[in-house]
């Protein structure tokens, strides 16, 4: 099966509350809630940040609004005024985690491809 | 229905955006947050150096603008600017008030009761451990460097205050969402046990409470067509008697209220979600229904809530050391190499001249510093670099030393480096969060609202 980023399928935010991160991420159709409910897994979302994240991740699902919460513990280098990070609230781990790759069917590859970034020309010829 | 208007998402957001909510229409209250976890550390260094500061200063200027309008129009302003220090944030108000030509014809309620610094040794004495919530460690442990305790309020008290006849509420540590869901507990006349009826305010009140973040600010979704974000228009909640309300906007204003913009926003800072606590009400976001209700219109209902916890939170700041970033900036070639190269230098001069510190983080700005590994590794022909280093000590002395270190390795280090006439970088104390649960009956008798007449 192909692989598309999740910037391709999803859009997402993040924050912080003390030294934990959270970034809710939401499917850009509501078809494909039931793709990231299988690929995005607590655990390859803790493989994918390896040392940015110390602690574990927890998931939480929101089927209600077909959306998943991930909880990064120990993300942030203590939080708030502690922490020495650019990111110290934690704001672009979002943008962090739709750096991911998942596999999906041919069918949705080819159309989600490209979604999340500015419109380019080059990218429409690619079509 | 009653309208309730998002103005401020933080200390340091648009000024002229609660200008334009009161000016753009209809509206029935003014919703302000000016509080962080962050902005109480902050507020709390500002009144150890002046016993009169310690609250958001931006407000009083604000109420200026806008008083005339609001007594004139019966708009309601509740906001938790207040601080540390609600009652200094208050005689602010009032003699804005008085410049703006509202003299006797307003008063304003100030929530007091929230600061439990002066009773913290007797609550440590009879049991109250205040264990970090996140680390277990109780308060004990760094008692000595606490320099504020403040619990998280609800929305009883602004309700009082409101029923008062205040015009304005202002608030020290109340949370972000009560600043919404009290107007809609004083207009409707919810029980405080329907906690449907809550949880669906302070449902209402996550959305208003970061501003523009729920009507296409910050928005990941196709940001580049969210239209005309320089004129944004902050969030109004429609709030109905039976907890139903929508999202909108004032017409002809940028920005946008679709579903992804207001499901972003639910999303922001959330924990469990199905159990959102706060001290009115345990609200669960796994029942929330939207619907799109016509343009710039997300109607949102279903909610369900059920009983507070036992326990309110608190907000303790106490000193936890100090810190200072240096920057520098490299060229190509071989910019990344550089500054890499710099930053191994400058670690060894700290070493060699034996400073202990407890972390030392080193970023480079334009490749990893958001994310790191995930960012792979530069290109040789990277056009710039910053370099940035930060230090972390409890040593005062080892944190200044860093500072004096940055500048020396344009003339002594790797070539091709820049940036530095910004002069040496700042030690700053840290002043840290530490949150905690305390038994909700030790704290409520001591709650109460003073009035100031404007």
């Amino acid at each position: 099966m192909p692989r598309v980023r999740l910037l391709e399928l999803a859009h997402a935010r993040s924050g912080d509350k003390g030294n934990t991160a959270n970034v809710g991420l939401i499917p850009y159709d509501e078809e494909h809630y039931q793709i990231l409910l299988q690929e995005v897994t607590a655990d390859r979302v803790k493989k994918h940040f390896r040392c940015l994240v110390k602690g574990p991740v927890e998931r939480f699902e929101l089927d209600n609004l077909h959306a998943l919460n991930f909880l990064l513990h120990e993300a942030l280098d203590g939080g708030g005024t502690v922490s020495l990070m650019t990111d110290a609230q934690g704001k672009v781990f979002s943008t962090a985690l739709l750096r991911m790759e998942i596999e999906v069917p041919e069918e949705v590859a080819a159309r989600v491809r490209g979604q999340g970034r500015v419109p380019r020309p080059e990218a429409r010829s690619d079509r | 229905m009653v309208r309730i208007a998002s103005g401020q998402g933080f200390w340091g957001d648009d000024l002229e955006a609660p200008v334009r909510q009161v000016r753009g229409g209809r509206i029935d209250y003014l919703m302000l947050d000016y509080l962080a976890e962050v902005t109480m550390s902050i507020m709390q260094k500002q009144r150890s150096r002046n016993p009169a500061a310690g609250y958001a200063r931006d407000f009083a200027p604000l109420m200026e603008r806008i008083f005339a309008a609001c007594v004139e129009r019966d708009i309601k302003v509740v906001t938790n600017a207040g601080g540390v220090n609600p009652a200094e944030c208050a005689r602010a108000v009032a003699e804005a008030g008085r410049r703006a030509g509202a003299g006797g014809r307003a008063r304003i309620g100030v929530v007091v009761g929230d600061d439990l610094m002066d009773s913290l040794d007797e609550l440590i004495a009879s049991g109250h451990a205040l264990e970090h919530m996140e680390t277990g460690d109780p308060l004990a442990t760094v008692r000595d460097r606490v320099r504020s305790a403040n619990v998280y309020l609800g929305a009883r008290p602004i309700v009082t205050a409101l029923e008062g006849g205040a015009q304005v509420v202002v608030t020290g540590r109340s949370t972000d969402t009560a600043l919404t869901y009290a107007a809609m507990v004083r207009e409707f006349g919810w029980r405080w046990d329907a906690y449907d009826l809550l949880a669906s305010g302070v449902v209402a009140g996550h959305i208003n409470e970061c501003g523009a973040q729920a009507t296409g600010g910050n928005c990941s979704a196709e940001w580049w067509a969210i239209p005309e974000l320089a004129r944004v228009g902050f969030p109004i909640i429609e709030a109905s008697p039976d907890g139903t309300f929508v999202v909108t906007k004032h017409d002809d204003t940028g920005g946008a209220v679709t579903l992804r913009t207001v499901k972003e926003q639910l999303l922001y800072e959330m924990g469990d979600p199905s159990t959102y606590i706060t001290p009115d009400v345990t609200a669960d976001f796994t029942t929330i229904r939207l619907s799109g209700s016509g343009r710039d219109r997300v109607r949102v209902h279903g909610i369900r809530g059920r009983a507070p916890t036992p326990f309110l939170k608190v907000s303790v700041a106490y000193s936890a050391g100090y810190k200072a970033v240096g920057t520098l900036v490299y060229a190509w070639p071989d910019a990344a190499e550089k500054a890499r190269a710099a930053a191994r230098i400058l670690r060894e001069r700290l070493d060699r001249l034996g400073l202990a510190f407890d972390r030392i983080l080193v970023e480079l700005v334009g490749w990893d510093s958001t994310h790191g590994h995930l960012a792979g590794d530069p290109p040789p022909d990277l056009p710039e670099v910053q370099l940035r280093v930060g230090v972390r000590s409890g040593d005062r002395g080892a944190v200044e030393r860093f500072t004096r270190e940055i500048a020396p390795l344009v003339l002594t280090g790797p070539p091709g480096v820049t940036g530095f006439a910004g002069g040496r970088p700042r030690v700053q104390e840290i002043v840290a969060y530490w949150p905690a649960l305390i038994d909700r009956t030790v704290v409520e008798p001591r709650l109460a609202v003073d009035f100031v007449q404007v």
